[in-house]
């Protein structure tokens, strides 16, 4: 099942820069949620402060709370692989594991984790694959095709697929589909409907048609700042602020 | 103003052919010497390989007969040794290099790895003499090991580190993204994904250390007898090879341009057999 999010004053920087400025949100569990904004405005830094991506990246930092269902994400004692197991994230461009074959790829998450038992990753690598619509595309070269001789659009199926398998409770999402084409595009957008049954998403994308086809509620970000977060209708039909209406009709970005 | 449009001239063009035709006469000409002295090793050594030659020590000179299998065997053990401390100690400063170390202590590491594989053999061979032979009394297959060893790790640090920074981040954070501890992804994704280019890197270390004399002469010192102990001298191919060759004795000759040929062989069958069994379960890569 999946959780809320609830992000108070959260700030980033990288080094000296800073490229999130106070942002406080309320996301809602089970629902999809896009963060849409222009280029550079920050909305891949904040997904990555969720599930504590942001660290690894040296000199960089963060103050504020992120809390994801009842846990802090960042209180000190809490290991961040443990924050990172119960939220999945799939990347802009598909990364499959390259050596490693479609069926190790999907089980990566449990293998690498320490569960081994046989009939257990079958069935996760199986449930996940069916999740990602991709098991019918490859369930006979599970085992003798590797993860990266797949089209672009069912690697990032197999990138999904591969998250899904660790059973987290938060899906993120960055810009999932802007390395797809058109048709693969379409897919996932379908697989993110059904997803928010079990789990509750959040899709960074430029591309605001999208947002507006997939998304429960939309948060627009600039230049660090959240401006404006509220239902997907009212965002894209009648927003509040200013700078919201002129993004969303193009006026810039 | 030269036009585009017009066909590239004769002169170009020949100019172009003469390159393509430098380069494939260089790499001809790196061919040939290698292939020279494999040819002219088995034209003078296969004659005196035998079975004898695998299966017996040396025989006192001026008796016919006798083999190499001590030095043979002795190799193998003084490179199994080697082994064992060169590639973990390697592989695993390679790692740090490349995923863990920050600033100036990562430089220094480098930087020592340099030299350490500038350091010429023998003098590689004198210092483990003082270090290990010195103190234990005795020359030993041991410190053979230990010599050979200390030579391998550079050429395997910084062909691991270089292979390991060839990884795209992509896949590190993917590893990350699963909530995989970090020193699981640099072993079980990180490193695997680079472990074609890391496996090369510890057969060339095993190659080039296969054929050293000169540290060896103060460490595992050779022997005309059958030894496996690690505690005592052993005998070594380079080694046995070395003194046959410069002895007066015809019949050693023979033996030593045979044993020459056997450590090649040797070394060819190693690397060979590495890379058989690291290609299987290999899957399709194509789509």
């Amino acid at each position: 099942m999946g959780v809320g999010i609830e992000v108070k004053d959260l700030n980033a920087w990288f080094a000296k820069a800073q490229v999130l400025k106070d942002v406080s949100i309320k996301v809602g569990a089970n629902a999809v949620t896009a963060v849409i904004g222009p280029s550079g405005c920050g909305k891949s830094t904040f997904i990555r402060c969720l599930n504590r991506m942001h660290e690894t990246i040296p000199e960089a930092r963060l103050t504020g709370s992120v809390r994801v269902g009842e846990m802090d994400v960042y209180e000190p004692g809490i290991i961040a692989a443990d924050v990172r197991r119960r939220i999945g994230m799939v990347f802009q461009k598909p990364n499959p594991f390259p050596t490693m074959s479609i069926y190790d790829n999907v089980s990566a998450g449990l293998r690498l984790n320490g569960y081994n038992k046989r009939h257990e990753l079958d069935a996760a690598v199986e449930g996940s694959l069916r999740m990602a619509a991709l098991w019918d595309e490859v369930k006979d070269v599970l085992k003798k095709k590797s993860g990266s001789s797949l089209s672009g659009g069912q690697q990032q199926r197999l990138c999904i697929a591969r998250a899904l398998a660790v059973q987290p409770e938060l899906l993120l999402m960055d810009e999932p589909c802007s390395a797809l084409d058109p048709i693969s595009t379409g897919k996932i957008e379908e697989l993110i409907f059904q997803l928010k049954a079990e789990y509750t998403v959040v899709i960074v994308t430029h591309n605001m048609q999208q947002a507006a086809r997939v998304a429960d509620q939309t948060g627009f970000f600039l230049m660090g700042k959240l401006i404006e977060f509220d239902k997907t209708e009212k965002i894209f039909t009648t927003p509040t602020d200013k700078r919201t209406e002129d993004y969303i009709t193009g006026r810039f970005g | 103003m030269p036009s585009l449009s017009r066909p590239v001239s004769l002169a170009r063009r020949f100019k172009n052919m003469c390159f393509v035709g430098l380069s494939g006469l260089a790499a001809t000409l790196v061919l040939a010497p290698l292939a020279a002295i494999f040819a002219y090793l088995v034209y003078k050594g296969v004659g005196s390989l035998n079975w004898d030659f695998l299966t017996h020590t040396p025989r006192p000179v001026g008796e016919p007969g006798g083999g190499m299998a001590n030095a043979i065997v002795g190799s193998m053990i003084i490179l199994g040794m080697g082994s064992a401390i060169g590639v973990p100690l390697g592989i695993g400063s390679g790692i740090y290099m490349a995923e863990f170390g920050r600033g100036r202590y990562v430089t220094l590491v480098r930087f020592t790895a340099d030299v350490l594989n500038g350091i010429p053999s023998i003098v590689v061979g004198i210092a483990v003499y003082a270090l290990v032979v010195l103190p234990q009394q005795h020359f030993s297959a041991f410190s053979g090991g230990v010599a050979l060893g200390i030579m391998m790790i550079p050429t395997i640090a910084r062909t691991t580190e270089e292979m390991l920074l060839m990884v795209p981040n992509t896949i590190r954070e993917a590893a990350l993204g699963l909530g995989i501890p970090q020193w699981r992804a640099t072993l079980q994704v990180t490193l695997r994904t680079a472990s074609k280019g890391v496996i090369t890197g510890a057969m060339l270390a095993f190659a080039r250390v296969a054929g050293e004399t000169a540290p060896l002469l103060f460490t595992a010192f050779g022997n005309q007898f059958w030894s496996v102990k690690p505690n005592q001298p052993i005998a070594a191919l380079p080694i046995q090879i070395f003194a046959y060759a410069i002895s007066p004795f015809d019949e050693w000759h023979r033996q030593a341009w045979a044993g020459a040929l056997i450590l090649i062989v040797l070394i060819v069958v190693a690397v060979s057999a590495v890379r058989v069994v690291t290609s299987r379960g290999n899957m399709e890569n194509n789509a």
